[in-house]
Formats: structure tokens, C-alpha cells, sequence
């Protein structure tokens, strides 16, 4: 899939029309995809995308000034050209004295990660609309009312990365990415809801059977059946484990270098500090097994290791890559990622919360009355103060069990709150991409709703 | 008929001539394929990013590609390929009948023309694309210097500045033959302030459209946007908690039309509608609105960031009223869809690039003025929310259920605008909220060009509008009561 030479001759073109220093990378994928609604194809599709990103850095007077351009052209005539067009990019951008490539730290092992499984590109494409077609008929198998469908989406993407720069770091990789989701419609007096579920996974083998997450999508879309909105109030919350991820998500936004060096994280100067409960530990590791964000290397090259981010509630390490490390005086934590047409940037790989002790149903009977928060939806989160207001569908809590459906509520509060008042972690943590988290309970938080 | 300069350029860079599109749509079509058609995609964009006062790098990049789609039935089959070449034509478009309609013979297509588009959106001299970096760089340069100037509470800006330029080729069997070159350039300024007590606030603006960058360069163009991005960082320091709860709600006019977007804009694509899976199928000629509320999608507006000449189907782009004086008449349709629901097809068919497949879209989506004066309407309000600037939104089509997030936000006290609130996420019901507007404006404004939507991973370019209006009874996601 990889011409091996690419990003080597890519990074010596640019260097010879004057780089000071340079880095290629490459990208290339084969996928398909398709969707199925009842028995009915909705659509395939099969695609074949390569794409070459290369940054040119010629040095000026305080630095290295930066240009990064991009290309689906992988012809040698069309690199040349690229390779020119970068160089004299870079010259009318300003030089930056952190700017540039690493000079170490670049992986040496090629450690099995075991990333992708050769017997699945031989599945034929009949097999995945099967398992679709399962999965749809699984939903509908659960109720009479589930009446309807959005389908149930399948695809594998098989793709490689290949690395080099002018520090004469050279690195290729192959991975691969199955999935099946299900999103069917419940119906009961006129009303609708939908939910999904999915199944995401490096190796087939992995995946979850098709007709379980039909199931399971249906049985979340009824549960949501006559879902009604609750007065405002402040009640202790529970955010569901999918739920919980999206928290997750507003956090490691604020955990990376890029937000912290520019201030725009309300962790910036915070490292070392306590920032949550002692039930708060978030790790990142980038060499997990068939981890979905599991990689040898990262965007520059650098190896990718585990970071205990937050430990027992401590700000520990923030997620770095060359640029921002730089900048905050660390060193990369092996977290660059980037596309062919954009600038490497932080992204957590495998991200963690770490479960605590007992289920979901648990932490329902010890808490009693409160929220239970099973989506959220929108962005309403501003991470310079922590702020946040979210839409969240879910369950009323009343004696310690799920009373009624909920809709049309918000949550809001701060993150920095937030974190500090998580009492309660469960033991439910649950792989759907690379961030997972187990069930939690903050203790109070504002729900808005219909008074 | 004359040759289109956007039909001039495929032909002499990829050699794509009448002959070879006709051979490849007739590889696509077979017995029971309905129509088959094929994309080209030739793109280019650069950036550059203004940070810590200086511009750290400069970006180009290029995509080109070619996607061939067949249909038969609600089936559809496609393939992509970011070759464009004579035999990886032949190749996308068996595998794409392969997916569509099995094997077969093929059938022979005419391919003629070609045709112009009718109309020009977004004349211009030159695309953004062709104006030398160092221009590009020098602006952002003034922004930054003109930002930090602006108050000594400024502390980081960060400017970008997008330029694309993208050409498009659309042939399909039912002969479609149409190019089109579609320029696109986004400003976008955010500003991170800091008092003495060390609270930090952001605040951003953007915008753009489908113009010539000399207008951006023109400081009569950017200095609104930075003093604005200014003016909402410094009133976010004083920010006090927004309150929650339902509450009667003012929206300003221009980007809040993002409500609209949400609550009922998605709901009324042609493809949830046909299958059944948003709540407004079915509703055709009812009430969703009060009395005075219609709304249109409009692609046909110059120079705008929702516009296009032709949408990526090659379908000519109209206006379309969705919502008469409150009675749903019209939905947004692709080709497919609209041929599936027996309707014609609205120039709605749209698709991120070549390697996605169209769907229903929005283009420009806005309410008509009505009569009230916005002074009159914020003085009726007793104790409720005035809300004027936005960031996204997001709805769950199936329930209805939409949510959209405040930036700029105040109290309204005894019909008098008092505190600036903190940011806060609305939530509400896309069929019932429209019903709840009690007051229309005659201040219709469109956004500055700043808006994308997502829908299925694929992202376009949009705009919205909106007079201001009064609804009463939304739910507000603040902290205190």
C-alpha cells in the first residue's frame, strides 16, 4: 500500500530545494463501508485514498520558519513540485525558535500491537452486509414497537502510515478498523426515539456479535420511550460509561499541550496541582494490544509510552507533542497526530479513566434520587474557564432505581467542579474508541429543565 | 454553446473529454440501475495561522479525485478513486455497478453538451487561491498588531485565514454535463483576554464567503470582526452565571438563526423524511410554526458561503419555502430522494468532497423579516434571556430534540437588557419551539459567513438568518435560578 521510498525522496526533494529540514509523511487506506436499513443496501462504498503531507523548515534569523503543503498527486513530478512550493512557503512565514523536527527520541522498537489481523481483507463484502443485515433484524426482533430504522452502518478500512524525516528517522506501520453501529427507531403513541450502539475494533475477531448491538440499540431506544423533561433542581448526577466518555473528552481537550502553552486550558499552570478527587486517575498509553488508538510511533516519529496524566486527582503530566514541549519545557509524550494536510497537534492515543469498584446498578441503589445521564449532545463547553452546558437525555433516579425517561434537560457546571466532585467511579469501563471511561457520579450538578 | 472555462480545465488537465465520460457512464449503467453519475474533484486550499504574534507556518494543499456513483432503487453503489485517469474511470465505475446492480452488459450513454452554469454567484476576477502568501501573511500581521491596540487586557490573538478554490465536473446519465469553480475564503479571529485579577476569557468571530480576497484585505472588512472578538472577550470577564430553567427567550438577529439550522432545517431533509425517521415526515400542510414564520433555504444568494451555482449533483440551486406563515410546504431533496418521494429534486444534493456521497443539505436557511421593532420586542419581555451571539448547535432528528449554545448572552429585567450572562446550552423541541415564537422582527440579517455543518462525517459549508423574535419557553442550561 506504502511506496516505502515516498517520504524518503519527498524529505530529500525538499532538502535539496533548500530545506533546512523536513519531514514526509504519508497516508494510505482502502475501505469500504456500507449501510443496511431493514433487508435494503442502503449504499457501498469503496475507496482508495493516498495522500502525501511534507513540513519544509529553512532557518532565518531567530529559528526555523515553517511550511506545510499536501498532495493526492503522488507522482515523482508532482513531489518535486511540492517540494518547491514548501520551500518557498516556508520563506515568507516568520522564523520560530521552537519550530523544527525532534533530534531524539524517536521509537526503535517495533513492539506487536497487534493492530490489524491479515485473514480480514479477505472477508468478502457479502459477509459484512450479513452481519448489517442481523443486526437489523435483532432490533426489531426485541419489540413491536421498534418500527423503524436509521440502519445499521458497517465498514473496515485497512490503512498505513509511513514516517520519514531529515533526522533520519524512518518508520512504517499497518493498521485496521472494523466497525458495526445500529441505530434503530422505537415508536409508542406517536412519539419516536432512536439510540445506537456500536461494536469498534482493530481485528475482526474482536468485534462484538452483530446481533448483540442490534439488541442492545433497541433496547436503549425503547428504554427512552415517554421520556420527559424534570424541574431545575441540583441533584447528585451519574454519568452512563458512553456518557461519561464525552466528559472525558472536554477533559483531555484541556490536558493538551497545545491548549496549555496558549493559555486557552483552565490547566495551564496547574501541573503538580490537585485538580480532581481521589477517585480521579486518567491514563494515556499509546502500545495498548489492539488498541484503537494503539501506534509505534506517533506523528514525528517519537515513541509512543503510557503518561499517568491524572493520578488519585493530581495534575501529573500534561499530553504533549515536539512543538508544545517545547514550548512548555518537557519533552514529547509521544501524543503527535496528524493528517497528511495538517500540522501534527495533541491527541490522546489509548485515554482512560480507571475504574473503581462495583457496577453501574450499584451506584444507582447507594445514590438514591439524581440524574442519570445516559448521552449528551452539543458543545456547549468552554475550555479556557471550564465551563460547560450540555443537552442529556437519561433516567430519573427515585429510590435508587431508573424511575422514568428523561429529555430536553441540560447539566451544566464547571469542569474544575466537576472533577472534584467525583465521589464515586464504577467498574464498567467500556471500549468504544480511543477515550473510555467507567460510570461516574458527580455529586451535584445543575439540571435545567422545564420549570 | 461555449465551453466553460471550469469544463476547460478538466479537459486539458486530466484529458476528460465527452467521449470518455460517456464511455464510463455507460460502464456504470446496466439493467436495473435507475442512473449513474460521476464527480470530479480538483481542490485547492491554503492557510495561513497567525499565533504569539507571529505567522508560524504557511499551508497548500491539494486533493483531486473522482467519485462514480450508480443507482437502482434506494440502492446506491459507489466508488472513488484520487486517480483520474481513463482506466481508473473504467475501474470505479464497474465496481460501483458490481455494488449497485450486479454485472452486466453495458448500455451506451450520450454524453452532451457542455453546459454553463446559468448564473454566476461569485464573479471574481481572481480565485483567493491565486493571491501570493506574503498578502495573506501581511493581514494577519495588521489583525494582530490592530487587536492588541485595542485594549491592553489583550493578551494572545489568534487569526487564521482560509483560501480554497474548487472546481467540480458533473456528468450523469440523464445529461447532466455541468463545471463549476467555486472559490471560498474564512477569516477567522480569536482573542484570549486577561484582567488583573488573572480571569482569563476567549471569545471568536469569524467570516467569509464565496468573494474575492480584496475585500477581506480591506480594513472596513476585518476591523468590525476583530473589535467585535474584542468586545465580547472584555463583556465575558463580567460574565455572571446564566440562569436555568424555562424561560421566555429574545434572539438577536443574523448567526442565531443556527436555531432554525437545528430545529427544524435537519428535520426537513428529504432523506430522514422519505424514511420515516424525522418527526416532521408526514407533516406536510400542518402547523410546526405560529402564525407570520416562514422560512427559506436560499442557495441562490451572491457571494455567499451557503451559495453554489449548482449543487454537487449538478441540480440548479433555488429557493425553497419550507415553512409558510407557519404551515410546513417543502422539504430539501437530492436526486435521489426526491426521485424516490415522486418530487422534484431542490438543488439540495450535497457532498463534502469526492470521496463522500451526496445527501439533503442546507444551503443559506433564514426566517423572513415580520414587522415588529426589535426595541419593542425586548421591552415586552418581564424576566427572560437575550441572546445574540452563538457557536453550534446539534438535534437528534428522531425526537426532535435540538440543543444550540449561547456565547453572548444577557438578562432581560422589566424589558431592559441588564448582565452579561455566561455561555449556556437552549434545549429544545424543533416541532413545538417555532410554535412558541410570539414576536418577528423586521431586522432580518444573514451571518458573516462563518458557519459548517456535520451531518454523517461529511462537512459543508452553510449559512443561516434571522430577524430578531421572541419564543416563548425555552429551556436555558445555566447554573442558578
Amino acid at each position: 500500500m506504502i511506496d516505502a521510498d515516498l517520504v524518503r525522496h519527498a524529505v530529500e526533494a525538499a532538502q535539496r530545494a533548500g530545506a533546512d529540514a523536513a519531514d514526509a509523511l504519508q497516508l494510505a487506506s482502502d475501505s469500504v463501508e456500507a449501510r443496511v436499513r431493514g433487508d435494503e443496501i442502503e449504499y457501498v462504498k469503496q475507496a482508495r485514498e493516498r495522500a502525501l503531507g511534507l513540513r519544509a523548515f529553512v532557518r532565518g534569523a531567530r529559528g526555523l520558519a515553517t511550511a506545510l503543503v499536501s498532495t493526492s498527486d503522488l507522482s515523482r513530478d508532482a513531489i518535486q513540485k511540492l517540494a518547491e512550493d514548501a520551500v518557498a512557503l516556508a520563506r515568507a512565514t516568520a522564523p520560530d525558535p521552537d519550530a523544527g523536527i525532534p533530534s531524539d527520541g524517536f521509537a526503535r522498537d517495533w513492539p506487536e500491537l497487534e493492530l490489524l489481523d491479515a485473514r480480514d481483507r479477505a472477508v468478502p463484502l457479502e459477509t459484512r452486509l450479513a452481519e448489517a443485515r442481523e443486526a437489523e433484524a435483532a432490533a426489531r426482533a426485541v419489540d413491536p414497537r421498534i418500527v423503524n430504522s436509521e440502519g445499521t452502518s458497517v465498514g473496515s478500512s485497512f490503512d498505513a502510515v509511513a514516517l520519514a524525516n531529515s533526522a533520519g528517522f524512518e518508520g512504517r506501520y499497518e493498521s485496521a478498523q472494523h466497525y458495526l453501529s445500529s441505530s434503530p427507531v422505537a415508536a409508542e403513541d406517536g412519539a419516536m426515539q432512536t439510540d445506537y450502539w456500536l461494536s469498534l475494533a482493530r481485528r475482526r475477531s474482536e468485534l462484538a456479535p452483530a446481533a448483540s448491538v442490534g439488541r442492545r440499540a433497541a433496547e436503549r431506544a425503547l428504554a427512552q420511550l415517554g421520556a420527559r423533561s424534570v424541574a431545575t433542581q441540583q441533584v447528585p448526577v451519574i454519568f452512563e460509561a458512553p456518557a461519561a466518555r464525552g466528559v472525558l473528552g472536554s477533559l483531555v481537550g484541556c490536558l493538551s499541550g497545545g491548549a496549555v502553552y496558549r493559555k486557552t486550558s483552565f490547566l495551564a499552570g496547574k501541573l503538580g496541582e490537585r485538580i480532581g478527587s481521589d477517585a480521579v486517575t486518567v491514563i494515556d498509553d499509546g502500545r495498548r494490544p489492539s488498541g484503537l488508538g494503539s501506534r509505534p510511533f506517533d506523528a514525528e516519529g517519537q515513541a509512543t509510552r503510557r503518561t499517568v496524566a491524572v493520578e488519585k486527582g493530581r495534575l501529573a503530566s500534561f499530553l504533549l507533542d515536539v512543538y508544545s514541549a517545547r514550548k512548555l519545557g518537557a519533552r514529547s509524550t509521544g501524543n503527535a497526530s496528524r493528517g497528511a494536510s495538517s500540522a501534527p497537534g495533541v491527541s490522546p492515543s489509548n485515554l482512560w479513566l480507571e475504574p473503581g469498584r462495583g457496577t453501574l446498578d450499584e451506584l444507582l441503589r447507594d445514590t438514591g434520587r439524581g440524574l442519570l445521564v445516559t448521552g449528551m449532545f452539543g458543545h456547549g463547553f468552554n475550555p479556557v474557564t471550564g465551563d460547560f452546558s450540555r443537552g442529556a437525555r437519561g433516567f430519573w433516579i427515585e429510590g435508587g432505581e431508573r424511575a422514568y425517561p428523561v429529555e430536553e434537560i441540560t447539566v451544566a457546571g464547571n469542569l474544575a467542579d466537576l472533577l472534584r466532585d467525583v465521589d464515586r467511579v464504577a467498574n464498567d469501563l467500556l471500549w468504544l474508541g480511543s477515550i473510555a471511561a467507567p460510570s461516574f457520579r458527580v455529586a451535584r450538578l445543575t439540571v435545567a429543565g422545564n420549570s | 454553446m461555449t465551453t466553460s472555462a471550469p469544463l476547460r480545465f478538466f479537459r486539458e488537465r486530466f484529458g476528460v473529454d465527452e467521449g470518455s465520460l460517456a464511455r464510463t457512464l455507460g460502464t456504470a449503467l446496466d439493467g436495473p440501475a435507475d442512473s449513474a453519475d460521476l464527480f470530479f474533484e480538483y481542490a485547492t486550499r491554503d492557510a495561513v495561522v497567525l499565533e504569539e504574534g507571529i505567522v508560524k507556518s504557511g499551508d497548500r494543499h491539494l486533493s483531486q479525485g473522482v467519485g462514480v456513483r450508480v443507482s437502482a432503487g434506494e440502492k446506491q453503489g459507489y466508488a472513488h478513486s484520487d486517480e483520474i485517469d481513463t482506466h481508473s474511470l473504467i475501474q470505479a465505475a464497474t465496481t460501483a455497478r458490481a455494488i449497485a446492480a450486479g454485472p452486466a452488459a453495458s448500455r451506451s450513454v450520450a454524453v452532451r453538451g457542455p453546459a454553463a452554469p446559468a448564473r454566476d454567484l461569485y464573479p471574481i476576477g481572481s480565485a483567493p487561491t491565486d493571491t501570493p502568501i506574503a498578502a495573506k501573511v501581511a493581514l494577519l500581521q495588521q489583525i494582530d498588531a490592530y487587536a492588541r491596540g485595542r485594549d491592553a487586557r489583550v493578551r494572545e490573538v489568534l487569526a487564521s485565514l482560509v483560501c480554497q478554490n474548487r472546481h467540480v465536473l458533473i456528468a450523469a446519465s440523464d445529461g447532466t454535463f455541468v463545471a463549476d469553480a467555486q472559490p471560498l475564503l474564512r477569516l477567522n479571529v480569536q482573542v484570549i483576554v486577561e484582567n488583573a485579577q488573572g480571569r482569563r476569557e476567549v471569545a471568536r468571530q469569524g467570516g467569509g464567503g464565496r468573494f474575492e480576497l480584496g475585500r477581506v484585505l480591506l480594513p472596513s472588512y476585518w476591523q468590525p470582526l476583530v473589535d467585535e472578538a474584542v468586545r465580547l472577550a472584555l463583556l465575558n470577564l463580567e460574565a455572571v452565571p446564566c440562569p436555568a430553567g424555562a424561560m421566555t427567550i429574545v434572539l438577536g438577529p443574523g448567526w442565531p438563526g443556527v436555531l432554525l439550522h437545528e430545529a427544524v432545517g435537519h428535520g426537513l431533509e428529504g432523506d430522514f423524511v422519505r424514511k420515516g425517521t424525522s418527526t416532521f415526515a408526514g407533516r406536510l400542510g400542518q402547523r410546526v410554526a405560529a402564525p407570520g414564520v416562514t422560512v427559506v433555504d436560499d442557495g441562490t444568494l451572491p457571494g455567499r458561503r451557503g451559495s453554489l451555482n449548482v449543487d454537487d449533483e449538478g441540480t440548479t440551486t433555488q429557493r425553497t419555502t419550507l415553512i409558510e406563515d407557519g404551515i410546513l410546504v417543502g422539504f430539501l431533496q437530492d436526486r435521489l430522494n426526491a426521485r424516490l418521494m415522486g418530487v422534484p429534486a431542490t438543488g439540495n444534493g450535497r457532498r463534502e468532497s469526492y470521496a463522500h456521497l451526496p445527501m439533503p443539505r442546507m444551503t443559506n436557511t433564514f426566517m423572513l423579516a415580520g414587522q415588529d421593532d426589535p426595541a419593542d420586542i425586548i421591552r415586552s419581555v418581564s424576566r427572560g434571556l437575550y441572546a445574540v451571539n452563538f457557536s453550534g448547535g446539534q438535534v437528534d432528528i428522531t425526537n426532535g430534540k435540538f440543543v444550540f449554545a449561547a456565547s453572548e448572552a444577557y438578562r432581560i429585567e422589566d424589558g431592559r437588557i441588564t448582565a452579561p450572562v455566561k455561555g449556556a446550552t437552549l434545549i429544545g423541541n424543533g416541532p413545538d419551539v417555532l410554535t412558541r415564537v410570539s414576536r418577528i422582527g423586521f431586522d432580518l440579517a444573514l451571518d458573516r459567513g462563518e458557519g459548517t455543518c456535520g451531518k454523517d462525517g461529511q462537512a459543508v459549508p452553510v449559512g443561516n438568518g434571522l430577524p430578531t423574535i421572541r419564543v416563548d419557553g425555552i429551556t436555558v442550561g445555566g447554573t442558578e435560578r
